[in-house]
């Protein structure tokens, strides 16, 4: 495969990989942002927290492989979007912190304001990280300010606070929004009763609040956010230096892609039209189909975003050159490609066993079988 | 500006956490296995009993795991958080076998875990312990990706320096894979797994032991651990000397430091079994030697020579004083690529660019370097020598002596006598902490003996650090403690709690205590699940 194709399937992998963790870990961290409003008391707490507990962790290295794949296939994203974004990483971190802990020690210990602290744990680690990750992707679509040096070592020369401005914020909505969204959806799936009620509710102000802020956001980057365009030849072929290219800023460039590949338009199209079914069949009281059409929505969501930026992925606003694209921040093409292979060979594994997992383990999450299973369950 | 400081402060940070993280992680490790043998006993017996003891070791073994998870993934941020420029320069290689280890041993580990725990009533004997098996290769392969990672800082083969991309790429993935230095830590890191585990599992059976209590689970679990840590014990010196047998220079150079071995001495070179190294005079103010045991240790002959730290600091002058021009022309390279004087220049001394690269801790344009800067750089390329020299010899006399108390316990367990062996089983239950030491030391003489690398020979640390403020780390190491703190004694609370309810804390109405626990109930009643 040339190095060009592989770099574009590249693109797409991560894509791929970001909205597999949003679907999955999206499920499972939405299921911590409603647990405290959903359940009012232990025993429902616990039917709420059951519906995950034998999945969380496979989920969550949806997260880890991601991380991981950005660092192999885009080592300078990863360097610089780590480093640049220090505190607000740190903050995904330790807020991630709360899951693994709030899972398993929660219940193992019978005292209220123990279990209650790990509850707001669980919620702290299902509403943080989307926050933070969607504010970090409100600020790559305004360009973020770092540069590199003549042996490309990259520095940012901005402070956290400008990262918190209004458009990463409502980005960050969004990014809420659509994983609760998804967590309330999963929960109609395994839930029932009173719980199922709520989180019935949930869904359909989660998914109206997705649906409201996205259009926002997508007339907000139309109209009043600059985008970048890469104004000297590139040969995407060529050995990766960001440095080698020129960029400049230009008014209305993120739509471009819309217009020169005109089919792309129907990414936030579909996007608009599976957040607005999610919803109808949340209402209809259909979870399964209500779950399918929210994980096609954090499908489009993720893709809309990366649709517009393409071939951007990290744009530079204090020194456009050295902004990070899918041509120039690439590993080699050795590694691309053995890369590749690895994730031919094994995503389709991982997908057999861990649907066989959740095969294995359906059914509605009941206070009952809480009750009866005291010590055996979380 | 990277300050000493900054360097500092970024190695104390990613010291602190991964020393934490591998507090759990050997735990796991041979605990899975251990659940595995267990489980395997009870699907052929048909002993409850047997189930028990996979589900009570299992509940210590997800109190373990909980916290591995969680230190692990600031492993995973920090590369790219504090050591942006190590990400960026040798990304290509080192991310690979980071993204395999997700796809390959994390889905699976973490997946199949779910279903260890929860799985019991949903799947029959045979499929749930097809999963408990999943999960310890799960687990395992996941140390067999990283320490290929690892492996690779310590012996970077396999890859090229490119002057365009700047970075290193890779270039043969099978030898980064089959990587002989990688496969002997893989190895012996797995095998230390073993040993923790077991010394925890014959530690807390000879505590039940000791007080008279749940005699039977305690005594099958004792004799469990007792074989398992055996043959444990023995592969991890055997295979300990294998990481020993030098092949690679940072291998000499780490071995010359741990032996605090100055002079090349002639073969076979003696062991140094007591020291007081004096680093400023070049020697050991005193010193206890067994003739021709270190030489046949690390050569595995009787005429190789083991190169003395005079000798290798000698060899590292002249590759800095080449590292220098190869420094000069790939810095013309990188402002114009078609320079063909500088190509020519950088390909004679590419080999030594590592070296050249020492420098810039002292000068930004390294062809100013002054003698006192190249004499500051030489004496960089040899870490302290008491530290590595004395950690290394804990550790060691440590793993003899779990050797010595696993050959008693199995001896013992043989003879079925091991229950009224009072001070083996006292011995068992104080030896617990012990196997954490020496791996941890062990992980001190491995990455603070690659100093003053993070690729060794390729990539000094200095350079290899995030371009941040100080502030920065500061505040999140200051966090890091905080959390860690409070995460390890929650930890230890639950722990203690649940090893001292013991088997009990299963709740099917059978073992120490329960009955009293229950008021009238029948030994069977309650159990809700057996």
């Amino acid at each position: 495969m040339d190095y060009e194709t592989l770099k574009l399937v590249w693109w797409l992998l991560i894509g791929v990989l970001l909205v597999g963790f949003a679907i999955m870990d999206g499920h499972d961290m939405g299921m911590g942002v409603l647990l405290p409003f959903v359940g009012r008391n232990d025993l429902e707490r616990r039917a709420v927290i059951n519906t995950v507990a034998p999945h969380w962790d496979g989920n969550q290295v949806w997260f880890i492989t991601a991380g991981g794949a950005v660092f192999a296939a885009w080592p300078m994203v990863y360097a610089t979007a780590f480093s640049g974004f220090y505190w607000a990483m740190m903050a995904a971190l330790w807020a991630l912190f709360f899951r693994p802990v709030g899972f398993d020690y929660r219940s193992k210990i019978q005292n209220p304001t123990w279990r209650s602290t790990w509850d707001w744990g669980l919620f702290i680690g299902g509403a943080v990280p989307p926050i933070i990750f969607g504010v970090a992707f409100g600020n790559l679509l305004q360009g973020v300010p770092f540069q590199f040096n003549d042996i490309l070592m990259s520095t940012y020369t901005g402070s956290f606070w400008q990262l918190l401005n209004p458009f990463a914020l409502l980005a960050g909505v969004v990014s809420l929004g659509m994983i609760t969204f998804q967590g309330a959806n999963y929960l109609m799936m395994r839930t029932e009763g009173d719980i199922y009620r709520r989180v019935r509710t949930a869904s359909l102000i989660f998914g109206t609040l997705t649906f409201v802020t996205f259009a926002l956001a997508g007339w907000w980057v139309a109209t009043g956010i600059d985008g970048y365009v890469i104004t000297s030849a590139v040969d995407p072929n060529g050995l990766p230096d960001p440095l080698a290219k020129t960029v400049a800023t230009a008014a209305g460039a993120w739509m471009t892609n819309y217009h020169t590949y005109a089919w792309t338009k129907w990414v936030p199209i579909a996007t608009f039209a599976a957040l607005a079914a999610g919803i109808l069949f949340a209402r209809l009281g259909k979870a399964g189909l209500a779950f399918w059409s929210s994980s096609l929505a954090c499908a489009g969501i993720i893709g809309t975003a990366g649709v517009s930026m393409f071939p951007f992925v990290m744009p530079s606003s204090s020194d456009p050159r050295s902004s990070l694209t899918v041509y120039d921040a690439v590993s080699s093409q050795l590694t691309l490609g053995l890369m590749l292979g690895a994730t031919v060979i094994f995503m389709p594994l991982i997908i057999f066993y861990t649907s066989w997992a959740y095969k294995v383990m359906w059914g509605k999450v009941t206070t009952e079988f809480i009750a009866a299973n005291d010590k055996s369950v979380y | 500006m990277l300050t000493e400081e900054l360097v500092d402060l970024s190695r104390l940070q990613f010291a602190v956490t991964a020393l934490y993280h591998f507090l759990f992680v050997p735990l796991t490790l041979g605990l899975a296995f251990i659940l595995v043998i267990m489980e395997l006993t009870y699907v052929i017996t048909d002993r409850t009993i047997y189930k028990d003891m996979v589900r009570f070791w299992g509940k210590l073994f997800g109190i373990n795991f909980a916290l591995g998870v969680t230190t692990g993934i600031t492993m995973e941020f920090q590369f790219g958080t504090n050591w942006a420029y190590y990400s960026h320069y040798v990304g290509d290689i080192f991310g690979a076998p980071l993204a395999i280890e997700g796809l390959m041993a994390f889905f699976l580990e973490s997946t199949f875990i779910g279903l260890f725990f929860f799985g019991w009533d949903r799947l029959n004997k045979w499929k749930h312990f097809m999963v408990t098996v999943l999960m310890a290769v799960g687990s395992n392969l996941s140390a067999l990706w990283i320490l290929i990672a690892n492996g690779w800082m310590q012996d970077p083969v396999g890859a090229t320096f490119s002057f365009v991309t700047m970075r290193m790429e890779m270039s043969d993935f099978w030898a980064i894979v089959f990587n002989p230095t990688a496969q002997a830590k893989f190895v012996h890191t797995v095998s230390a797994g073993y040993v923790t585990a077991s010394l925890f599992v014959l530690g807390i059976s000879s505590y039940y032991l000791l007080k008279g209590r749940d005699l039977d689970f305690a005594r099958r679990s004792f004799r469990i651990a007792a074989g398992f840590g055996f043959a444990s014990a023995l592969s991890v010196i055997v295979l300990g000397d294998e990481s020993g047998y030098t092949v690679s220079e940072s291998q000499k150079t780490k071995m010359a430091a741990i032996e605090a071995m100055w002079e090349t001495e002639p073969a076979p070179a003696a062991f140094t079994v007591f020291a007081v190294p004096n680093e400023k005079a070049e020697r050991n103010d005193y010193q206890l030697q067994i003739p021709y045991a270190l030489g046949l240790i690390g050569t595995r002959s009787l005429t190789k020579t083991m190169p003395g730290i005079k000798e290798i600091k000698a060899r590292n002058r002249e590759r800095i004083e080449n590292g220098i021009h190869a420094v000069i022309a790939l810095e013309q390279l990188r402002r114009n690529h078609d320079d063909k004087t500088a190509l020519a220049q950088f390909e004679a001394h590419k080999a030594d660019l590592g070296f050249g690269l020492l420098l810039k801790k002292y000068i930004v344009d390294v062809s100013q370097a002054t003698p006192e800067m190249i004499q500051q750089a030489v004496d960089d390329t040899i870490p302290r020598v008491a530290p590595l020299f004395w950690s290394f010899r804990i550790m060691v006399a440590l793993g003899f002596l779990f050797l010595a108390l696993f050959t008693l316990a199995l001896f013992y367990s043989v003879k079925g006598s091991f229950i009224e062996k009072k001070w083996l089983l006292r011995w068992a239950l104080w030896f617990i902490p012990m196997p954490w030491v020496a791996a941890e030391l062990g992980w001190v003489v491995a990455e603070y003996g690659r100093q003053p690398w993070t690729i060794y020979g390729v990539l000094p640390t200095h350079i290899s650090v995030s371009n941040i403020s100080v502030g920065n780390i500061y505040g999140s190491l200051a966090g890091f403690v905080g959390f860690y703190t409070v995460l390890l004694i929650v930890e230890m609370v639950l722990m203690t709690k649940y090893v001292r309810q013991g088997p009990a804390s299963l709740g099917t109405g059978k073992y120490h205590n329960e009955k009293a626990a229950g008021g009238a109930l029948p030994a069977h009643a309650p159990a809700n699940r057996i």
